[in-house]
């Protein structure tokens, strides 16, 4: 497709198909889902945040500046995947791509500090199988950067498949959907940072 | 989209027998293989539960051994809640939703083939296990320890492994049909003129949404606890068994409502057709649908008042359980007054659905009566309990079923089933039905404890046990009778006549057996009832609402089948504790799901050349 074909595009091109259509409701009810799923780890871990039987707690590991860091990076990365749809607003594929890269880059640094965490938690005592504190620390956790892993699969994929590709109505809503559950990924981890790391220092 | 015309419609091919059926994305389709599997299964668990009867029918028999016993009572249920009963509403919601809104299809027929997969694959894998060391032997709550320490078998892997791939399947379809319904109806189909069994569908769906993903933690936690060393149900370790049972009720008391708002849904519609007359209080149905799904998620902890959460805690449950019984008694008032002054047919379908009401009462009152935390107590874990869940359930959701397939099969096989063997079915399962529960009541109310493989001589207990084995033998012998029923329509070559119940919803407007495409034009709807509105005005047709043009269809695939495979095998890796093996399952999962994204797939269109002479025919009938 020519450059002019681009530019009659319209103005929501990610919802100008019924398939987009579909796809943006279908997967706003899945985060629907996902957010019960995500309720039903908080509502574990609380209940077990306490039982550490003898291992190490929260408040012995649990170092803010680290957490800090990471909450950083995903929250820009959040950033960095607005201003690709911005890009697409402007119907510029090179401006999506381009964001969608640096938010890859900042989805897998945030998730090499994650294992980062874990191996220095696990040389701390807190291995999987401590306590019930431990087990629901690193599923929820765990939980949540698998979800960071998929996304950054999801759209790595999306970027090599439209590399060389004009933006039409068929992969607009594919960009689109990552970056809405990218910020859902990045808003559960809001809810790691006060419920688990604020909580387990107080 | 002419330009997409051009360049996909070349792409169809052509697909036969077996190939045909795997590859399948048409949700009518994925609705007839839900619809089969769900049957076959329910069959299975029939047949554990006719075993479980004969075991019991005399006191102290040896016929099983208590072992074998745990096993068929905890696969009776899983299989009857997850394999049978849900799959075979799924399969009805599949073949008469999208007709009934007007749609040509689902939003998402690809995923709609993998949930189909998923489940298929998954309940498989739980069946396996028969064959495999021992079935499940927990119970279907599978309460902690006893689904973690105190289970010998490799049983409970085989459970957790197997419904959590059905249940990822049950999700999927979820996410379909509240898509479909929000998205995809005609010209003219607002909500409040949407058929009942439509509503029930789409709030069932909403349920789904929200019951299954804490499932799928908890299964999920019993599968780390007994695979990985994880501590969360390990009270040594700080572990907290009490998590179990509200992780499990959480979902598990949504998921009674599951199964019983599309059999309600079905009611609405099989009543108002065979009373000539539009349902009473439409709206007050929906509102009442919906009132129960919300409800329906803060009592969970009423299975759970012996558990010692404390007097507050038990009296609030209590007291939202309770308050349930206005919106259900709204319905059946309703179908009561829906009826009233109506031109009453009964045809078997009929038959269900008029049994149903008393049936569903008796097991909607044992409710209310278990819902008063103290009496609870003295309830809890008895036959009462039992028979109380078995009357909303056999007397609930399967006469819904049965309701539903009586009236559907002409629109889903084209073909009529037989109404005198329908009548030998109704009243031998029927009676068999009331036979085998109802001495259930004063079981429990004596004393006798649910799941207990034999019971002592002397202690009263004889002949209500004997009763209710020989009203499940009856029941065998009306399900014997459905399955004949089944075999010789199917056999025979008479097709069903179009509209042939003289329906009143868009789903009888389609000439049998239903295209591809379901409607070559998409209809207008004039109001609730659209095909009765439009027989009131002189039509035997609905008013088109757009010209007739090119359709666009889906391509069929095999991913949902080679993707539900992979986890199959990677469940089998987990269990034998072959690490390679689930990497490599799971892998190929991902793997498949790389290839959807990459593979463009705009699917093709059905030229409006080949659709003309169809329309004619359709509009002759």
């Amino acid at each position: 497709m020519s450059a002019e074909q681009t530019s009659t595009l319209p103005q929501y091109p990610e919802k100008a198909t019924l398939e987009g259509r579909n796809k943006f409701l279908g997967l706003w009810f899945f985060l629907g889902g996902e957010t019960a799923l995500f309720a039903t780890l908080f509502g574990t871990y609380l209940g077990l945040r306490n039982s550490t039987a003898g291992g190490p707690t929260a408040q012995e590991l649990f170092s803010l500046p680290l957490v800090f860091i990471m909450t950083v990076i995903l929250l820009v990365s959040s950033l960095t995947s607005v201003l690709a749809v911005m890009a697409m607003r402007r119907k510029d594929m090179k401006g999506i791509i381009r964001w969608f890269i640096v938010t890859v880059i900042l989805g897998l640094s945030f998730l090499g500090l994650e294992i980062y965490e874990f191996y220095e938690y696990t040389h701390a005592g807190l291995r999987w199988s401590e306590s019930a504190f431990a087990s629901a620390f690193y599923t929820l956790l765990g939980t949540h950067g698998a979800h960071v892993a998929f996304g950054c699969g999801w759209i790595t994929a999306l970027i090599v498949r439209n590399f060389r590709r004009p933006l039409d109505t068929y992969n607009a809503p594919k960009f689109y959907l990552a970056s809405l559950y990218w910020h859902f990924i990045d808003v559960v981890w809001v809810f790691i940072f006060s419920l688990v790391y604020l909580l387990g220092v107080i | 989209m002419a330009t997409h015309t051009e360049q996909v419609s070349l792409n169809r091919k052509q697909r036969s027998g077996i190939w045909d059926w795997i590859t399948t994305v048409d949700h009518k389709k994925v609705g007839i293989l839900y619809f089969l599997a769900g049957f076959f299964f329910f069959l299975l668990a029939g047949l554990e539960a006719v075993i479980i009867r004969v075991q019991l029918i005399y006191p102290e028999l040896n016929i099983v051994s208590a072992q074998t016993f745990n096993e068929l009572i905890t696969m009776h249920g899983t299989t009857m809640i997850f394999l049978a009963a849900m799959p075979i509403f799924l399969g009805l919601m599949n073949c008469i939703v999208p007709l009934q809104i007007g749609a040509r299809d689902v939003a998402f027929p690809f995923m709609n083939a993998l949930g189909l997969w998923l489940f298929i694959f998954g309940g498989l894998l739980l069946n396996l296990s028969w064959f495999l060391g021992g079935a499940p032997d927990a119970g279907w709550t599978a309460y902690a320890p006893l689904s973690t320490d105190y289970s010998g078998t490799s049983g409970m892997d085989f459970y957790v492994l197997g419904l959590q791939i059905a249940g990822f399947g049950t999700l999927m379809g979820g996410i379909n049909f509240l898509v479909t319904i929000i998205n995809m109806r005609a010209p003219g189909m607002s909500f409040m003129r949407m058929p009942m069994f439509s509503w029930a569908t789409f709030v069932t769906s909403a349920l789904i949404l929200f019951a299954f993903p804490p499932l799928t933690i908890g299964f999920f936690l019993l599968m780390f606890d007994r695979f990985f060393g994880s501590n969360f149900f390990v009270a040594d370790a700080g572990g907290n068994v009490i998590i179990w049972e509200h992780i499990f009720w959480i979902f598990g008391h949504p998921e009674v409502y599951i199964l019983i708002l599309p059999a309600f849904g079905i009611l609405s519609e099989v009543i108002p057709t065979f009373s000539r007359k539009r349902l009473f209080g439409y709206s007050a149905m929906v509102f009442a649908t919906a009132l129960i799904a919300f409800l329906g998620f803060m009592v969970w902890a009423h299975h759970m008042f012996t558990t010692g959460l404390g007097p507050v805690a038990n009296s609030i449950f209590a007291v939202a359980t309770m308050t349930i019984a206005i919106p259900t008694g709204v319905k059946i008032f309703n179908w009561l007054f829906t009826m009233w002054g109506g031109q009453i047919r009964f045809p078997t379908a009929n038959l269900w659905a008029v049994a149903f009401i008393p049936s569903f009462l008796i097991g909607g009152m044992t409710g209310v009566m278990l819902s008063v935390a103290p009496a609870d107590y003295h309830y809890h874990d008895t036959y009462f309990v039992v028979a109380h869940f078995h009357y909303v359930i056999v007397g609930g959701s399967v006469f819904g079923i049965f309701a539903g397939m009586y009236f559907w099969w002409p629109r889903i096989f084209g073909k009529m089933l037989n109404e005198t063997l329908g009548k030998w079915h109704f009243w031998t399962f029927f009676v068999g039905f009331h036979l085998t529960f109802f001495p259930q009541h004063f079981l429990g109310l004596m004393g006798m404890p649910r799941r207990v493989f034999t019971f002592l001589e002397g202690q009263q207990l004889e002949l209500g046990n004997f009763i209710s084995s020989i009203g499940s033998f009856l029941m065998t012998i009306g399900s014997i009778i459905l399955i004949i029923n089944i075999i010789m329509t199917q056999a025979k070559k008479e097709v069903a006549e179009y509209d042939p119940w003289d329906g009143r919803t868009l789903d009888w407007a389609i000439p049998i057996p239903t295209p591809v495409y379901n409607f070559a034009q998409l209809p207008l709807v004039k109001g609730l009832d659209p095909l009765w509105v439009e027989k009131m005005n002189g039509n035997n047709k609905m008013t088109p609402a757009e010209p007739l043009d090119d359709i666009h269809m889906p391509n069929s695939s095999i991913l949902p089948f080679v993707m539900s495979l992979c986890f199959f095998i990677a469940s089998f890796g987990f269990i034998y504790d072959v690490l390679i093996v689930a990497i490599l399952g799971i892998a190929g999962f991902f793997f498949c799901m790389l290839l959807r994204s990459l593979i463009d797939d705009h699917g093709y269109y059905i030229k409006k050349e080949e659709l003309a002479p169809v329309v004619d025919e359709g509009g002759k009938a």
